[in-house]
Order: structure tokens, then C-alpha cells, then sequence
């Protein structure tokens, strides 16, 4: 065994560690999407991880909204670090970092009878078909131009992101309550006392105090389902072909000083190199190498016995080393196409005419196109919405805005003095809040606000359903739990007739639409089951000038000063 | 030599076989079946009430003037024997002030935090086993707890604060006027004694939520329902589950926009705390002290006295009146 060998083989180790670590960090800060207890009635709440780091470190978030805003939102330049590294070394994030990678990496390590020996080394030969992810990433980049960030439906990191927010995790939470629910009700006789011990175990395993629900998540799961089944038939066949992230690295790989150098000559043609080969990119002596797609992987080098292959700085340049094969005509037709599909996509589906009345965005939402122009659909709003308030939408903000962030007040509402949602947003389609820019509540010693309150909707009566209006009887919980002060709902006195002739008196309620913020706490807690009778349209909201009633909120004023 | 025939070894265990599977599934199928769809298996269990009264006590009123919160809470202990009167060694016990709302002590929509604090401490200093201080709250738990200032303070004087969670509610027979089959936070079936710390603040719907209304706090479910007949519904959560105690917190008190307020120009700082025994006695006194309504202005008051839950002329009961 050559010392190289052995050198290559810690560096895989090396490698395998570092994806656990970043894929245990990621699963943590998913986990950490959420607020701390707090000892102190005046402290913050403050989520006190880094929880959009990933995404943030995604170089494709940051150019798709450096193209699409012509800024770099916040702590985006972090993506400096995988752009730079990856000038230098070549696509390390995808081999050593990237969560999605390992799943794929994981999931493809289950071998199926089909992907042994002569099957398994064929589909880990390069085939054209890897070229197509930069036909994706030439699509969403020409889309971006047109100022409509659609990235997010692919990018990797926004991808997994979601999947895991919005699918897994609420499995996980629904699983582990079940559990808990049946050891704490569950009566075994004399087992019982088993129950305890899973009581106590399951308890220390849930991750909220209720379960959620995410609504139109679905699709979100077929995809990432057949993301991880493709395993099955091609090694990551999700990073060799279809992932912009990769073409992106790819693409940047091609200055790298780090690579691959065959001798040939010391080659027995084993093939054990290419059987082990995670990117398809070719690292046998005798067959051209694809720089671009290799993930740094080091399963070519470390399962070498005869040191036919390197890696090393400066590897000496071969004929047989391929950077990309990509013509000029192909990717300007593929941008071309994806600026195209803008156009398509707002003509067919564009709410911007008569927005969807139900699509009501979270606080602190910037209008509607620049919104768009930064939402990556990653499901950070949904994941930390401590009311499960934020669900992805499908049509409502047209098929552009698909999986874009709505607030869904019969499962939640927006909670008075949150600004979450507005804090974890990597990419700024949620201005940055705090509970005094909010406005809903008055801040500590204060009688009143300091401002106006930021809008995002306004209630209406379903006058046919609401109970002191149609059905005689007492209610007004929408007035008990409406949290602006004074209240935007209020109540007439009346008296009214029953069905026997009986004279009683009822409190109906009232909304007034210059006080309401559109938090939904009313419809949340509407009684009546089925359609509530009080509901949230948008209209109102601060974020739109021209989607409004009133004719004094125009002046931008309050309403306090009525 | 070539077998053409099998042995009847063979014979007798792959007919064995089959036929073993067969008569699980033909056993199966008999065991399973149902010729007519058997009814909708309906709970029809007895109702469940807890009365955690201290037997043989006569009800009595304490009224406290003063200023520090705590420092009420202990004078009004003491003037009713002190808190092992209410608490034997090695109980559990359950604290359930308004934890309701995200709002801070100032703003008068939870029961001040040195109250929780200071009967948290009296209950551990009486040999209580576990003191449990919980609500279900409206808005979201977390906040609620930390902002009321509540989870802190109980904390540190000892309680286990509980965020209720999902699987811990439990579906029990009321059998009341109202309310059926709820949804009860299961630590309510199970402590051996409830202490109820109501804050005194506007409602809009009946004018004041006092103590027996901060029962509502024990149910999780669709509990807004209950604002249908809230009267009955609230004598029925008072007859369901009978307090060892009940503490008001008057010390600021909520006048308008209840119950959530949030304005600090709604509050109105009274400095003032009542202990009673009679849930329906401290809620007149109370709604007559703070909102000056009179037991007609308080229907649920007549139902829970004919019920049989105390008396709504609260001056018919011994009264203690205390200055700190």
C-alpha cells in the first residue's frame, strides 16, 4: 500500500466527517428556528442561532437577488466564502458541505441489486445528461434578469429547506406527539409502568409543545421524494444533472488550482476509481475527466491500490482534463427561454390586476413584485411562525409566487408583537421589523404606539354566519381577542327577536377597518366551525397603496387620530 | 433415483403449509367480521367532577389593602391560617393564574408575577410535593409566560411552570348545564389541590372576568364556543373543578379594552387583593369593588349560588379586612 493511499484515505474520513458535521449543524438550525425562553418581561425574544446560515452561504441566493435587486441583502456576502473557495478548489461545498448532497450521498449508499459491478461503474461514467443543470441554472438566471427570483423551486439549500420545515419536520412532531399522547393515556395493567419510561422519553424527543400542519405541501413532497428515489437508478443523480447550485460551483470551478492528475502508467484499470465515483466525472486514467462535475469526494483517490491517480495543486494540465462543454448558442437560448417564461407566468396566472383576496403576506412584506423579486420560497417564515400561521401558497400569488410565504388565520394568526418571520428572511422580502416598527401593541410604558401599525390585511363579517347576527346568540370572542387598543372590533347593543318571540339583548360586533391590522386573531377564533364568520382579505395592507378602502389611509395616518 | 412422486413427509408439510395460512386468513376474516356496522363506539362514561375544597372549612373573605403584591398575598395567607390551613405535606399542587395574553405586569391582563411567586413559595414551604403553575394561554405560550413575567418568578420560587402541551389534554364528561365532553389539561384530574389566582379586568362580553372565569384557562379545544351561554358554561367549569383557594389580584386592574388591554391608560392601579374560599362570593365582591355591577349585572353569580357554589352576598360571609 503506497503512502498515498493511506494520505487519501484519512482525507476521506476527513471529508466524511465534515458533511456530518455540516448535515447535523443544518438539522440544528432547523431545529433552533424558534425563540428562547425569556427570564425578563422586557427582554427581546431573540432566536440566538444563526438559523439561515445555509442559506446565506448559497451562492446562488446571493446572485439570483444580486441580479433581481441589484443589492446584496444582509449577510448574504457570506456566500463569498463558497464563491472564493470554490475559484480555488473547485465544487468542495458539494462533496464536503452541502446537506442536500449528503442525503443524496446517503441514500445512494443503500445499494439495490440493479447498481452493483457493471451497472453501477456504467452510470458513473459522465453522460451528457449532467449538462442539463446548466440549462437549469441558464433558465433561472434568465428569469432573475426579468426581476422574478424562481431559483428557490431548485436551489438545493432553499429546496431541502423546505422539505425538511414544512414536511419532515411536522412528521416528526406529529409522530413523537402520538407517541407521548398514547404512553401518557394508554393503560397497560402491570406494564404500565413501561409507559412512564416512554412518557419520559418521548417527552424529552418532542420539539414543540403542539403539532403543525402545512398546507399545499404535497408537491414539496413528491419532489423531494423523487429527488431522493433518482438515487436508485444513478448515483446523485440530482447533483450530477439537474442542481443550478452545482452548475453554478461547476462553473466557478474552472479556475481551480486544485485537481485530478492520472498516471496512466500506473494504471491497472481496475476501475475501482470510477465505481466509488460520487460527481460522474470521469477520474479513470483513459477517460476524460470532468473537472466541473467533480465533488472533491476523494473515493477515486482513496480507493486507488496502484497510485495511478492524484490529487494535488497545480496538477499538470492533460489533454484528457475537460473544464465544461456548454456552447454559446445553448445557454443564451436556455436564459433566453427563462426570461421568456416570465412574461408567460404573470400573463397566465398574474394576480397583480385583482390579487388574490386571501393572499395575505406576512408583516414587514415588501410590495408585491420586489417581494417577489427576493422570495426564495426556503419556508424560514413557516418554520419559525410560533402560530403556524405561514403556509406556502400554490396559486394564489400566481404560479410565479408558488410555495411563496400566505398567512392562513383559521389554522393561525399573526401574533401582535412577533416580527420573526421578518428576522430569519435571508433574502429581505421580509423587511427586517422590530415590535416597536410593528406597532400592533404598545411597547413597554407606553399608553400608545409610537407609530402607525404596519398592516397586512383587513376583517370582514360573513354577516350570514357570524351567531349575534344570524342566529341570536351571544359571541363576540373576535372582540375578546382583537389586539389593538382600542380595539378595531367593536359592538352595538341591540335587541333582537328568537325564534319563539322572545326580546333579548345581543352585543354585535363591528369591525372598523381604520383600526384593524389584519392579524387574524379573530377569524382563529371565530366559533364557528367550517367557514369562519369573520375573514382576512389583504386589502388594507401597508405595503400596497392602491389595494385599500379607505380613503384616510391614504394620509398614512393611524387612524388613532380619527 | 428420480422421485416422481413426493414424500409424504414433503406431502404433509407443504399442504401443512397452505393450509396453516389458509385457516389463519379464513380465522381472520371470521374474527373481523361485520355483518352490520357495529354503532360508533359513543364515550358514555360518568361526568367527572373535582372537588378540592378543604373539607369542613367555612367560607371566609379577606380583603387587603396595601401596596408590594407579595406582601398582600402573604398578609391575606396568614389572616386565613396560613397556607398549611390549604396544603399538607407531599401534596400536589396546581397554581393557575391568568397567563392569557402577551403582555407585560404593567399592562393588567395577567395576575401579577409576585403573586404566582409568593403563593408558589408559601405551597413548597408547606411540604407541598410539586407545584405546577399553568395556563392554557391565548396567545402564543411562550410569550405569554415570559412576558407575564409569570415563568420566572414561579420559577424561581420553585414551581414547575408547565407550557400545556397537546397530548397532555384529556376528554372528560362535565355532565353540566353547558359543557359535556371537554378537553382538560390532565394536570387538573390529577393534583390534590387547585389554587385559582384571577386578576380582576374588563370583558366586553360580560363586563368582568374574575375567578370563576379564569377556569376557562383549563380547557384546550374549540373552548370559544363556551361564550354562547358563557354563564352557564362558567358555573359549570366552577362546579367541575372546586378550588382549595382563590386569590384575586386587584393590586392594577384592567378598566377598558379587556381582556387583553395593552394600553397603559386603561389601568387603574387599586393596590388591592382578595382571598376567599367562595368562588361566588369573591366574584360579586369583586365585580361590585372594581366595576361596580351588582349581582344582576353578573348572571353567572345566581346560577353558581343555586348550584350550590357559594353566595352572591358576599357580606353575609365573615370578612377580614386588612390594611399592610
Amino acid at each position: 500500500m503506497s503512502s498515498s493511499f493511506q494520505r487519501y484515505r484519512r482525507l476521506r474520513w476527513l471529508r466524511r466527517s465534515s458533511q456530518t458535521f455540516f448535515f447535523l449543524l443544518f438539522l440544528y438550525l432547523l431545529l433552533q428556528t424558534n425563540i428562547d425562553a425569556l427570564d425578563s418581561p422586557d427582554a427581546v425574544p431573540e432566536i440566538s442561532a444563526p438559523v439561515e446560515l445555509f442559506l446565506e452561504l448559497d451562492p446562488l441566493v446571493a446572485i439570483s437577488t444580486v441580479i433581481t435587486t441589484h443589492s446584496l441583502y444582509r449577510n448574504l456576502f457570506l456566500a463569498l466564502i463558497i464563491i472564493v473557495g470554490t475559484l480555488f478548489l473547485g465544487r468542495f461545498f458539494c462533496g464536503w458541505m452541502c446537506p442536500m448532497g449528503t442525503i443524496n450521498q446517503m441514500v445512494a449508499a443503500v445499494r439495490s441489486g440493479r447498481m452493483q459491478g457493471k451497472q453501477r461503474l456504467e452510470q458513473n461514467r459522465w453522460k451528457p445528461y449532467q449538462r442539463w443543470k446548466y440549462g437549469v441554472l441558464a433558465f433561472m438566471l434568465g428569469a432573475a434578469l426579468l426581476g422574478s427570483t424562481q431559483i428557490g423551486l431548485l436551489d438545493p439549500i432553499a429546496l431541502l429547506t423546505r422539505s425538511m420545515a414544512l414536511i419532515l419536520l411536522p412528521a416528526y412532531n406529529v409522530f413523537t406527539h402520538d407517541i407521548y399522547g398514547w404512553s401518557l393515556h394508554a393503560d397497560l395493567g402491570p406494564l404500565s409502568i413501561l409507559l412512564t419510561g416512554l412518557s419520559w422519553v418521548t417527552h424529552a424527543l418532542l420539539i414543540r409543545a403542539e403539532t403543525v400542519v402545512f398546507d399545499q405541501t404535497f408537491l414539496i413532497l413528491l419532489i423531494f421524494v423523487a429527488i431522493l428515489l433518482a438515487n436508485r437508478f444513478i448515483t446523485r443523480f440530482w447533483c450530477r444533472g439537474i442542481c443550478p447550485l452545482g452548475a453554478l460551483l461547476g462553473l466557478l470551478s474552472k479556475t481551480s488550482i486544485y485537481g485530478l492528475e492520472k498516471h496512466a502508467s500506473l494504471c491497472t484499470d481496475c476501475n475501482k476509481c470510477a465505481l466509488n465515483c460520487q460527481g460522474g466525472d470521469n477520474p479513470q486514467p483513459g477517460y476524460t475527466w470532468h473537472q466541473t462535475d467533480c465533488h472533491l469526494c476523494m473515493n477515486c483517490v482513496a480507493s486507488c491500490p496502484e497510485a495511478g491517480i492524484d490529487f494535488r495543486f497545480f496538477p499538470k494540465r492533460e489533454e484528457t482534463t475537460q473544464k465544461v462543454s456548454l456552447t454559446r448558442r445553448a445557454v443564451l437560448s436556455t436564459a433566453g427561454a427563462g426570461m421568456l417564461a416570465v412574461p408567460v407566468l404573470r400573463a397566465a396566472t398574474h394576480p397583480g390586476r385583482t390579487p388574490d383576496p386571501t393572499l395575505v403576506r406576512p408583516p414587514g412584506s415588501l410590495p408585491e413584485k420586489e417581494f417577489l423579486s427576493r422570495c426564495i420560497r426556503c419556508g424560514e417564515c413557516m418554520n419559525v411562525c410560533p402560530n403556524n400561521a405561514l403556509h406556502p401558497t400554490l396559486l394564489q400569488a400566481g404560479a410565479e409566487g408558488i410555495w411563496s410565504p400566505m398567512l392562513m388565520p383559521r389554522i393561525g394568526y399573526c401574533e401582535p408583537t412577533c416580527v420573526l418571520c421578518s428576522q430569519v428572511c435571508p433574502t429581505g422580502a421580509i423587511d427586517e421589523l422590530t415590535e416597536a416598527e410593528k406597532a400592533w401593541v404598545p411597547e413597554a410604558g407606553k399608553a400608545e404606539t409610537a407609530g402607525p401599525p404596519l398592516r397586512i390585511g383587513t376583517a370582514f363579517y360573513d354577516l350570514g354566519r357570524c351567531l349575534p347576527w344570524a342566529m341570536a346568540k351571544e359571541c363576540i370572542v373576535c372582540e375578546e381577542w382583537c389586539p389593538t387598543t382600542p380595539k378595531a372590533i367593536y359592538f352595538e347593543e341591540v335587541e333582537v327577536q328568537n325564534r319563539d318571540g322572545d326580546y333579548l339583548y345581543l352585543k354585535r360586533p363591528h369591525v372598523d377597518p381604520a383600526l384593524c391590522v389584519g392579524c387574524g386573531a379573530c377569524t382563529y377564533a371565530c366559533p364557528v366551525k367550517g367557514a369562519p364568520a369573520i375573514y382576512i382579505t389583504a386589502v388594507g395592507e401597508t405595503r400596497n397603496t392602491q389595494n385599500r378602502i379607505l380613503l384616510e389611509q391614504d394620509r398614512g395616518t393611524s387612524g388613532k387620530r380619527r | 433415483m428420480p422421485q416422481d412422486r413426493i414424500s409424504r413427509r414433503e406431502f404433509m408439510q407443504r399442504t401443512g403449509k397452505a393450509a396453516g395460512f389458509a385457516a389463519v386468513a379464513v380465522g381472520g376474516a371470521y374474527f373481523l367480521h361485520e355483518p352490520v356496522r357495529k354503532p360508533f363506539a359513543q364515550k358514555d362514561d360518568a361526568p367527572v367532577s373535582r372537588d378540592l375544597r378543604i373539607a369542613g372549612m367555612p367560607d371566609r373573605m379577606i380583603m387587603v389593602h396595601g401596596g408590594d403584591p407579595a406582601v398582600m398575598t402573604s398578609a391575606a395567607l396568614s389572616a386565613l391560617g396560613g397556607m398549611s390551613a390549604f396544603v399538607q405535606p407531599g401534596e400536589t399542587v396546581v397554581v393557575k393564574p391568568n397567563i392569557g395574553w402577551d403582555r407585560r405586569p404593567e399592562q393588567a391582563a395577567n395576575t401579577h408575577p409576585a403573586v404566582v411567586a409568593e403563593v408558589v413559595r408559601q405551597c413548597m414551604d408547606a411540604g407541598a410535593k410539586r407545584v405546577v403553575v399553568t395556563d392554557v394561554s391565548c396567545n402564543d405560550p411562550t410569550r405569554c409566560f415570559n412576558r407575564s413575567g409569570i415563568s420566572a418568578a414561579a420559577r424561581e420560587a420553585g414551581a414547575d411552570v408547565q407550557l400545556p402541551q397537546e397530548a397532555r389534554f384529556r376528554e372528560v364528561n362535565m355532565g353540566g348545564a353547558m359543557l359535556g365532553r371537554q378537553l382538560v389539561y390532565d394536570i387538573y384530574l390529577e393534583a390534590d389541590r387547585f389554587i385559582n389566582l384571577p386578576i380582576a379586568k374588563h370583558h366586553g362580553l360580560t363586563r368582568a372576568t374574575l375567578g370563576m372565569k379564569n377556569l376557562y384557562g383549563i380547557l384546550g379545544g374549540s373552548r370559544s364556543r363556551l361564550h354562547q351561554d358563557i354563564h352557564n358554561s362558567v358555573v359549570d367549569l366552577a362546579a367541575f373543578l372546586r378550588p382549595t383557594l382563590i386569590i384575586l389580584d386587584a393590586y392594577r386592574v384592567l378598566l377598558r379594552n379587556g381582556p387583553q388591554g395593552g394600553s397603559l391608560a386603561d389601568v387603574e392601579e387599586r393596590g388591592m387583593l382578595l382571598a376567599s374560599t367562595d368562588h361566588t362570593a369573591i366574584d360579586a365582591c369583586a365585580g361590585e369593588l372594581f366595576f361596580d355591577l351588582t349581582p344582576d349585572d353578573m348572571p353567572w353569580l345566581g346560577i353558581a349560588e343555586r348550584a350550590g357554589l357559594g353566595t352572591s352576598d358576599w357580606r353575609s360571609i365573615p370578612l377580614d379586612e386588612i390594611t399592610v
